[in-house]
């Protein structure tokens, strides 16, 4: 292995700028001459909007323009789409009704922009959103997903009951008669609760036009720009593919959040050609609260059939899904295809049977979270497998080893096909590391301190490297998930990689010249990667569900074969060999048995200067593109297992040991991979501990701040034991599954399950607050009383 | 408007502004010294921590009007010339940032921390000390660790009294 190659711990080329202010974020960015937006938002959770008077904003001083939904409307500027069909079990497609930008004709959730007031200044465009005079007429909300589909309260014409679908996965019969054969059944109530994203940079769009060349550039938070200039043209108007240029710079963490298409940046774009110059946005954090796409948020009821000996024989679910007010870009698949399919978890699980309802409440729109819909599975598979365990007096450990899958390939019941995997392994490995035998030692140590010490395993599969084409075009995508890469080599023998992937923390500009390096033979600093800029990039699906090793850098070691194939050619005529001769090696291409060489940027200066080979059977030139579009997903896997310490007079629990072992395949970077893993952890711990977002009953958000919703903070969190086992993955030339959303899969659960067992009983919800924790210890102790 | 006047990494800078401009608005938009960083407006999450005359003070919290005369240090104006701050070097060295938002924050909060502490504090009180940044990306594992190192770097290793 290399200093930079594939596997070294290389310290990453984009802290630079970042540890020296240098960094370029899109509030950053200031265009000569530019307005701000302020938008003016629902205060009603449900309310039509009978007027909006804007003659008082209008005076406000240094207000530039006003505009509402009747001037998208005229300019025939489309409603947000969702990209993602999906059919109800009766056959009939999806109820999904559009988003308009701005408000026409109902507000349906307390943040839904209804009109926008452009300003001179950030402080004129805000003053003026304040002196618009909206006129409402009320109409009662509901936000309880359990009862919007009885409610008389009907948000959508195009949605009867409240309802996107009834969807169901598997064979429902086979189930039943499983579960008519079982010894045992574990059924659990789970409520996955509501998050809110809250990547730290608050989302953002400049918005310009240049009327000399016709081109509309819009700067925006994004995980996927050309996703977003194609849904902004093909779906919204704002302007053809072509004259849309969308750049994503520095962007400041998103997690799902930012792969949508939001309102902010069409208006801003639009709104730029309307006055005739730049037009720039910022959420503030509140903003982002009641804007953002929220995650999770599902009610499930869940049951476990096996046989005496602890045998699982079927797995049975129904859960709702709370989609918010309207159905965001990829939400329709997030709690089915990328939930239902999971069900299986690492088990083999002989009937699977899944119902998911998806309904519409007077909330914010609900969406994929880091993990979508994957941790939502794995939450129910181990908590069903813990208590069951329990349940039939059986070490959870143990438990789990008896009903993994051993033989790869596996069919699951719910379509997915896993390739590769050794999970007894990671469990084996997590449970020396953390000394499970040693554990009851630690429970009754902690016993003599007054605390209840518990410990919660979570052996969690996800489904990444999304997506292959067909197989999800089968499923109802609105697009092919492959992904698309370009190397350019220049003259001087460095390389600028072009990709489709976009990095907002995950390291790219590092991990994929580490690619490079290894290939080429060339340093790393000799190779810039470039994403991020419609212009430049000439397509790309972009960066979500760990896709970014899977399926962008396999692109780019496609168009590296070209590369080399094409070099080797070039090479043959430069050292008067036959092709079949030559060698490509440490960045030298060499004749075989010979000491005739010639280096990597020997070579590419030659394909430009052309004067060596006969242009007639080769061009001039070195630069190759390719697309990938992936075989299968891949499937990471892996074992964390949690302690945790309870303080029974205050209910504060504390984690106090968490040991990771995850496969994840082959690494490119493995510091890289444990701070994915560390951060997904965070999460994971926050949502089982910590966050949730409420509503109250009539629609408004009352965590809409930091005050009010609790994040992870670094008091909140121990250190990590973090570790790897190694299956490479079969469908891609580089081994690699895919790392960034294991730990917020795999966290909660084992939160959960580690809290349960240092209770004695099952009875609490995420997030297990101290209070929470504190009245369930009271009624332990109760039980225990009887 | 009143003027304000106050040197901000070793320079004097100077603008008429609104009286309600905050400090983190007069660095990013007067100056743009745009590594400054505003996340929550509610002095949470301290992506928006300068030092101003030697303490760290939440930028997007407190008016530049008030800071008429004080010396400002941002993270533009940690490093010197080319040699980086050793609390850059230590977040780089041990991956205590990922998509770099929170990062000017957290390493002027965390220097702050060392030159109170006048040693290597502890990881409990690392953790404590970081109670008013927020990190979404790392889960702060690294982040510790970087201050912990960093601090060694400033202070020669020597332990922080208690």
């Amino acid at each position: 292995m290399s200093k930079t190659g594939i596997g070294a711990p290389v310290r990453r080329l984009e802290d630079h700028r970042f540890i020296t202010g240098a960094g370029n974020y899109t509030d950053d960015v200031n265009i000569a001459g530019q307005a701000y937006a302020a938008f003016a938002r629902s205060e009603h959770a449900h309310a039509s909007v009978r007027k909006v008077d804007a003659s008082k904003a209008m005076k406000v001083a240094g207000v530039v323009a006003v505009f509402t939904g009747a001037d998208l409307e005229k300019d025939a500027i489309g409603p947000l789409p969702a990209g993602w069909m999906i059919h109800s079990k009766d056959g009939s497609p999806m109820n999904a009704p559009g988003h308009p930008c701005l408000v026409q004709g109902k507000a349906r959730y307390v943040g839904d922009p209804i009109a926008v007031v452009i300003g001179e200044t950030q402080a004129a465009a805000r003053a003026g959103a304040e002196a618009l005079e909206i006129d409402y007429d009320v109409h009662e909300a509901v936000t309880d997903m359990m009862k919007t589909a009885s409610s008389p309260i009907q948000l959508h014409d195009g949605a009867p009951k409240n309802t996107c679908y009834e969807w169901e996965l598997g064979d429902k019969a086979a189930t039943a008669a499983a579960f008519k054969q079982a010894k045992h059944v574990t059924k659990l109530q789970i409520i996955n609760n509501r998050l809110v994203p809250n990547a730290m940079e608050p989302r953002s769009a400049v918005g310009d036009y240049d009327s000399g060349t016709g081109v509309s550039t819009v700067y925006t938070t994004s995980q996927n720009p050309h996703v977003a200039r194609l849904v902004m043209s093909a779906f919204l108007n704002v302007a053809p593919e072509h004259k849309l240029r969308v750049i994503a710079p520095d962007v400041g963490g998103g997690f799902g959040s930012k792969i949508y298409v939001y309102p902010e940046e069409v208006v801003c774009t639009w709104a730029a050609k309307k006055v005739g110059r730049a037009v720039k946005w910022t959420a503030e954090r509140t903003e982002s609260f009641i804007t953002d796409a929220h995650g999770r948020d599902h009610v499930t009821t869940a049951e476990l059939a096996t046989d005496e000996r602890g045998k699982i024989l079927a797995l049975r679910v129904h859960t709702t899904a709370n989609l918010g007010a309207y159905p965001s870009l990829f939400a329709t698949c997030v709690p089915t295809y990328l939930y239902a399919t999971l069900l299986s978890g690492q088990y083999d699980i002989p009937a699977i049977y899944a119902e998911v309802d998806a309904v519409y409440t007077n909330t914010v729109p609900v969406d994929a979270y880091r993990g979508a819909g994957r941790p939502e599975a794995t939450f129910v598979v181990e908590r069903l497998v813990e208590v069951c365990a329990r349940e039939l007096g059986i070490d959870p450990a143990t438990f789990r080893k008896r009903n993994f899958v051993k033989k790869f390939p596996h069919q699951t019941p719910v379509i997915m096909m896993y390739d590769a995997g050794d999970y007894a392994a990671s469990l084996n490995k997590a449970c020396d590391i953390i000394d499970y035998k040693g554990f009851g030692k630690r429970k009754r140590e902690a016993a003599r301190r007054g605390k209840l010490r518990g410990i919660g395993f979570s052996t969690y599969i996800e489904a990444c490297g999304i997506a292959p084409s067909a197989a999800v075009g089968s499923l109802g995508a609105g697009v092919g998930l492959w992904e698309s890469a370009e190397v350019r080599v220049n003259p001087t023998g460095n390389v600028e990689i072009l990709t489709g992937s976009h990095s907002h923390g995950q390291g790219h500009e590092t991990t994929f010249a580490q690619l490079v390096s290894e290939r080429l033979g060339i340093g790393i600093d000799q190779v810039s990667i470039v994403h991020g800029d419609t212009d430049k990039v000439q397509f790309g699906m972009g960066t979500y569900g760990s896709r970014s090793g899977a399926v962008g850098m396999t692109a780019i070691s496609k168009a590296l074969d070209k590369v080399e194939a094409k070099a080797k050619k070039i090479a043959s005529h430069l050292l008067e060999a036959a092709e079949a001769d030559i060698e490509f090696k440490d960045g030298a291409f060499s004749v075989s048995g010979t000491d005739k060489k010639v280096t990597f940027p020997e070579v590419a200066l030659n394909a430009y200067v052309a004067h060596k080979f006969p242009s007639s059977e080769i061009e001039p030139g070195l630069k190759e593109g390719a697309f990938h579009d992936p075989a299968n997903f891949t499937f990471p896997a892996g074992c964390h297992i949690c302690e945790i310490e309870i303080d029974p007079e205050t209910g504060v629990s504390e984690v106090v040991n968490w040991v990771a072992v995850d496969d994840f395949g082959i690494v490119i970077n493995p510091m890289i991979v444990e701070g994915q893993v560390h951060g997904g952890i965070a999460q994971g711990v926050g949502q089982a501990l910590l966050e949730r977002a409420v509503y109250d009953d009539s629609g408004q958000l009352v965590t809409a701040s930091y005050m009010d919703y609790c994040m992870p903070r670094a008091d909140n969190l121990p250190s990590f034991k973090v570790d790897t086992t190694v299956t490479p993955c079969p469908s891609n030339p580089l081994g690699i599954k895919g790392c960034g959303e294991a730990g917020a899969i795999a966290a909660p659960p084992a939160v959960i399950n580690a809290i349960t067992d240092a209770l004695g009983h099952e009875n609490i919800s995420m997030p297990a607050t101290p209070q929470a924790v504190w009245q369930a210890v009271r009624k332990g102790m109760a039980k225990a009383a009887e | 408007m009143p003027k304000v006047t106050m040197t901000v990494n070793g320079t004097s800078a100077s603008a008429d502004v609104e009286p309600r401009t905050l400090l983190s608005q007069f660095l990013r938009d007067h100056l743009r010294l745009t590594g400054t960083h505003v996340g929550c407006d509610t002095s949470q999450c301290g992506a928006c921590v300068v030092h101003v005359d030697g303490r760290a003070v939440k930028s997007c919290t407190t008016l530049a009007v008030q800071w008429n005369g004080a010396s400002v240090t941002t993270i533009e104006g940690l490093a010197s010339g080319d040699q980086l701050h050793p609390m850059q070097e230590a977040f780089r060295e041990h991956h205590g940032l990922q998509c770099g938002f929170c990062t000017p924050g957290m390493i002027m909060a965390a220097v702050d921390m060392v030159n109170r502490h006048g040693g290597v504090p502890d990881e409990k009180t690392i953790r404590e000390g970081l109670e008013g940044n927020i990190c979404r990306c790392t889960g702060y594992h690294n982040i510790v660790k970087a201050i912990g190192a960093g601090a060694a770097a400033m202070t020669g290793g020597k332990q922080a009294a208690e």
